[in-house]
Formats: C-alpha cells, sequence, structure tokens
C-alpha cells in the first residue's frame, strides 16, 4: 500500500514538474511500473476486482509465469534429460562391463511360485499404465523437439491430443493398481537390518558377495517405496492438474505440475534401471513375472531367505485329507 | 511493418465494460470466454483504477515458449496467433501467461479444456483471411480490412489505444505532459521489457 501511494506519488510529482524537468532529471517509474517491478521482486499478483464470474480474471498479472516458463522450458528439460539418458548410460556400461547376470549353477528345473496371478495382473497393469502415461508425459516435455520436426505439426498434434486422453484415462487404473500393490506386498517391503547389508555389499551387483535377502531384497524395497510413496505424490498433484483451478489456484497450479513432471521423469529413470533389471539384465528374473514361477537356483542365489521359507512352507505343508504316507503301500 | 501494442491509460478507463462487450459481439466470443476484462484495483480506495487487459502480444511470448505443440506464430505485425488446429487445450499457455490471456471452453472429460482463444488483436488467425472457417474460429479479421482492433476504437474515452506501438506511445506520453499525471503503461514492461518515458 504504502509503495503504491509512494509509486503514485513519483508519478504525479514527475507529472507537477513535466516537461522542463523531466528531461533532464532521471525518470521516477510510473504507479504501473512499480507495481509490476515489486509484484515480480515479491513475486506476489497485481490483484483487482472484476464484474465477471470468472475468479481468476480478477489477477492482472502473474508474474510467476515466467518462473514457469523457465522451469519448464530450461529445468524440466535438463533434469528430464539428464535423468533418462545419463539412466540409459549407465544402463549400457553395466551391460558391457558385467554382461547379462546368470543363474548361478544354471536352471534347476525345479521352480517356486514367487508371484501368483493377483500379483502379475496388478503389476501388468501398473507397469503398462506407467509406460503409457510417461511417454505421453515425456511428449509434451520433448515431443516438439524430437517428433514434431520428424512427423509434421498435424500429426504431433493427433499424437498430443491421443497422449492427453491416454494420459488423463489411464491415471485411475494407475493409481488403482498402486493402492492393490500397496495392500498386497506392504508387509514384505518393510526396511530392516539385512537391507542395509544388502546396500553395503552393492546389492551383489558391483561386488562378487551375495547377500542374502528375503522375499525382497533392499534394491526392491527401494522399488517398491519409489513407487508407492513416488506414484501417491505424482497421482495427487496429478489429479490437481487434470481438475484445472478446481482445488486450487494459479501458484497451486503451477506448483503441481513443478511437483509432478519433476519426480515424474526421476520415476521414469529409477524404472529404467527396474526394467533392465528385470528383463535382459538378469537371467531367470522375468519368470518371476511372467509365469510367475522361478527357478530354484535363481530364487537360493538373489531371495535366499525366502526360498527357505518356501521350501520349509513345502516341507511342513498338511497332507491333503486321503493322502497317503510315501511307501505305505 | 508497424509493431502493434495495445496501451491502456487508466486515468481515463471509466470501467463501463465496452470494450468488453464490443469484443465480445464482434468476435461471437462463446460464454464463459473472455478475451478482455477489465480488473479494477484499489477499489474503493485512494488510487483506484480500472484498467481493460487483454493479451498483450507479447515480445518474446511466453505463451509461445511453453507451448508443448508449438502452434503460435507471431504475424509482420507483431501480433501473437495460434493454430486452434494444432493447440490439445493442455493449459500450459494459461499458466506462463502473465497478463491471464489464454482461455478455454470447457469440453470433454473432466475439467479438460477445449482448445484455447485468447485475443487476436483482430487479426482472426492461420485461415485464409476473412473466411467463414476464420471468422467461426478466431472471429473477424479487422487488421486485414486495414482497420484496428474494436475494442479500442469502440472506447469512448479512448482510454484504450491499440495500433503501431511507437504511435500509441506518444499519444500517451502527449496526454501525460498535458495534464501533468499518469499511471503509465500498465503490463508494458512486463509485456514488452519497455515503458513509455515520459
Ligand atoms: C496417476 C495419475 C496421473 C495423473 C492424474 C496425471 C496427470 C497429468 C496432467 C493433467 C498433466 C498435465 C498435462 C496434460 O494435461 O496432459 C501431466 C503432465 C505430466 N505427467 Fe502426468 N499424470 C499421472 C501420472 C503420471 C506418471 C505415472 C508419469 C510418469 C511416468 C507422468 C508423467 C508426466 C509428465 C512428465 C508430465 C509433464 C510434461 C511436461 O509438462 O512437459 N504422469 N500429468
Ligand atoms: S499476453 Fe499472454 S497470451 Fe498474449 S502474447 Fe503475452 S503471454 Fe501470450
Ligand atoms: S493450450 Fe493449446 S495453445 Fe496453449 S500451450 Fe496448450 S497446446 Fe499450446
Amino acid at each position: 500500500m504504502k509503495l503504491r501511494i509512494l509509486g503514485l506519488l513519483a508519478a504525479l510529482l514527475i507529472g507537477a514538474a513535466a516537461p522542463a524537468i523531466a528531461q533532464t532529471a532521471p525518470r521516477a517509474p510510473s504507479m504501473a511500473e512499480e507495481m509490476e517491478v515489486q509484484a515480480l521482486l515479491r513475486g506476489t499478483h497485481i490483484q483487482g476486482r472484476i464484474s465477471i464470474p470468472d475468479e481468476k480474471a480478477a489477477t492482472l498479472i502473474q508474474p510467476e509465469g515466467r518462473e514457469w516458463r523457465a522451469f519448464h522450458n530450461v529445468t524440466l528439460a535438463w533434469v528430464g534429460g539428464i535423468a533418462v539418458l545419463g539412466m540409459l548410460a549407465i544402463l549400457t556400461v553395466f551391460r558391457l562391463s558385467k554382461g547379462r547376470i546368470p543363474i548361478e549353477g544354471g536352471r534347476s528345473g525345479r521352480t517356486l511360485l514367487r508371484f501368483n496371478v493377483l500379483e502379475r495382473g496388478n503389476h501388468w497393469m501398473v507397469a503398462s499404465c506407467f509406460i503409457i502415461l510417461g511417454l505421453s508425459g515425456l511428449n509434451l516435455t520433448f515431443g516438439r523437439h524430437i517428433l514434431l520436426p520428424i512427423v509434421g505439426p498435424e500429426a504431433f498434434t493427433a499424437i498430443s491430443q491421443w497422449g492427453k486422453y491416454a494420459h488423463n484415462f489411464l491415471a485411475f487404473p494407475f493409481t488403482l493398481g498402486l493402492v492393490v500393490m500397496l495392500l498386497i506386498w506392504v508387509k514384505d517391503n518393510i526396511p530392516n537390518a539385512r537391507d542395509i547389508a544388502w546396500f553395503k555389499a552393492g546389492g551383489g551387483l558391483i561386488g562378487n558377495e551375495h547377500p542374502q535377502a528375503g522375499r525382497f531384497n533392499g534394491g526392491q524395497k527401494m522399488v517398491f517405496w519409489i513407487t508407492v510413496l513416488g506414484g501417491a505424490v505424482v497421482a495427487v498433484s496429478g489429479y490437481l492438474l487434470v481438475f484445472p483451478f478446481f482445488f486450487t489456484g494459479m501458484e497451486g497450479m503451477q506448483l503441481s505440475h513443478i511437483i509432478h513432471s519433476l519426480l515424474s521423469v526421476l520415476m521414469i529413470a529409477a524404472m529404467l534401471a527396474h526394467i533392465y533389471i528385470g528383463s535382459v539384465g538378469m537371467d531367470g528374473a522375468f519368470d518371476a513375472m511372467g509365469t510367475g514361477q522361478v527357478d530354484l537356483n535363481w530364487a537360493k542365489q538373489h531371495h535366499g531367505l525366502w526360498a527357505q521359507e518356501e521350501l520349509a512352507k513345502g516341507r511342513t505343508a498338511v497332507q491333503p485329507p486321503g493322502a497317503k504316507a510315501s511307501g505305505a503301500d | 511493418m508497424a509493431r502493434m501494442k495495445f496501451l491502456l491509460d487508466a486515468e481515463r478507463c471509466i470501467e463501463c465494460n465496452a470494450c468488453v462487450t464490443a469484443c465480445k459481439n464482434e468476435h461471437e466470443v462463446p460464454w464463459g470466454i473472455n478475451r478482455r476484462r477489465v480488473v479494477t484495483i484499489n477499489d474503493g480506495k485512494p488510487g483506484e483504477r480500472s484498467i481493460s487487459m487483454a493479451c498483450m502480444h507479447c515480445t518474446d511470448a511466453p505463451c509461445a515458449a511453453v507451448c508443448p505443440v508449438s502452434c503460435f506464430y507471431t504475424t509482420a505485425d507483431a501480433v501473437v496467433l495460434h493454430d486452434k488446429d494444432l493447440c490439445i487445450g493442455c493449459g500450459y499457455c494459461f499458466y506462463a501467461c502473465p497478463f491471464g490471456a489464454p482461455q478455454y471452453p470447457r469440453l470433454g472429460n473432466f475439467g479438460s479444456r477445449g482448445k484455447m482463444d485468447k485475443c487476436t488483436f483482430c487479426a482472426g488467425g492461420p485461415q485464409a483471411d476473412n473466411t467463414q472457417a476464420e471468422y467461426i474460429q478466431y472471429g473477424s479479421n479487422r487488421l486485414a480490412e486495414g482497420k484496428l482492433p474494436l475494442c479500442a476504437e469502440m472506447c469512448s474515452t479512448k482510454a484504450l489505444l491499440a495500433g503501431d506501438g511507437e504511435i500509441i506511445a506518444s499519444i500517451y506520453r502527449e496526454r501525460v505532459q498535458r495534464r501533468g499525471y499518469g499511471t503509465g503503461a500498465w503490463g508494458w514492461r512486463t509485456a514488452y521489457r519497455e515503458t513509455v518515458a515520459i
């Protein structure tokens, strides 16, 4: 208020002294300039009253748009580019130096059920949604630099429009899948002392030791929590974006977008590593989410404690009624 | 070629909303969309001013910079226009625009936005000048007919000026010098990184 009056006074003073002095004395800023500069420096709006129902229209000038622009065009592009390409580079180097991680002693031919149908179905629902959400999101960040020059403006708009629909609709099965994932797997993903030892041993990837692990090892627990917690934040911020200005105002929308897109690109990088190790990176790993049956030797190598438990369960299993002891007849 | 700009002399604006009405009518802008609006700051207090605001056709336009489908273009008159056939209604231009100019019809699923609409400086869009197709999507193209934006032409107090930036700045400068005061060219610093030196 004080500044506004000062600005007004300054404007009035110049006016009164004009034109003789105005040409020689340094010009004081006008009220408009003063308010624009102050809003910019303080990150506030120039706000007023409006006679139409759209409350957003009462903001005359919102200088934060400038920061949001810098975020979207510069920060996000760099962070996203480095995260995604950097992770691909790391995985390539890893692959070239260590090759595919083999099953020690080869396949035994005996298998254990690792994930049942519900677990696998839910995993693939979340995974396929994630891939499409990720690609359609990245398209908004990088598409105009990469895809647009290749396919041309009309085709690019068609792709982006479908991407937007997919992004909006797949948000729902994705979120549902995250909730189910949390419910069915949280009990096996509570961090414990064994995970610290697992990380100290480099997860068996970097050194040559074989750290012990239960159903999920330290790295998998990390993937779980990145997915569940990161996914929750991405989902909440995403819903704020899907329902524009419904729950929040301009700052809220800009902030939601910043959180959503930054966390998303980081999650995409993390998931690239997860996809690598679950498919081409490790022999025997894909079966867990493919058929659900993993080789016993793979299980002993990577989830020794879990394999022991499962085998013990098998031994103490209650006999089905009518079963005869072996050699009884 | 001229560098087209808007300039609002807040000392003259009486908040009659004629510019808003003229714009709505000239381009048959649908309900819920306002290409131009009048905002009153310091309402009822000393220093109260009403400012008619629309797209300022910025230099280095923020909307164009962030658009994920790059559907904006700048005409030879420095008017910032966009192609509705390419827009996907993502709303990013509204987050970046300092003046709240981009508007969206509510369409489709959730609160999702239809194709963005904003002030065209009465210069239509990428369709052929003054065709029905252009009119339906963007409104009339007065610039192609050699006329200036209707909002400013209609303004009874001539608070709202539209046209070649040099010319409207000199009109404003002369007014301020003659009457001895003025609150400055609203939005100019933000849109054009310059102000009108008095
Ligand atoms: C779970 C619910 C999700 C919802 C509701 C959601 C919603 C949105 C919305 C509304 C936008 C703004 C752009 C637009 O209108 O299309 C957006 C941007 C984005 N989303 Fe999502 N999203 C979700 C999940 C994800 C996931 C899992 C990823 C990554 C794998 C992702 C990646 C992105 C990226 C990178 C952007 C920003 C692109 C840019 O601005 O350059 N989103 N999201
Ligand atoms: S006022 Fe807004 S919509 Fe108009 S050119 Fe500037 S940033 Fe773009
Ligand atoms: S709403 Fe349309 S014009 Fe605006 S940034 Fe998105 S695609 Fe571009």
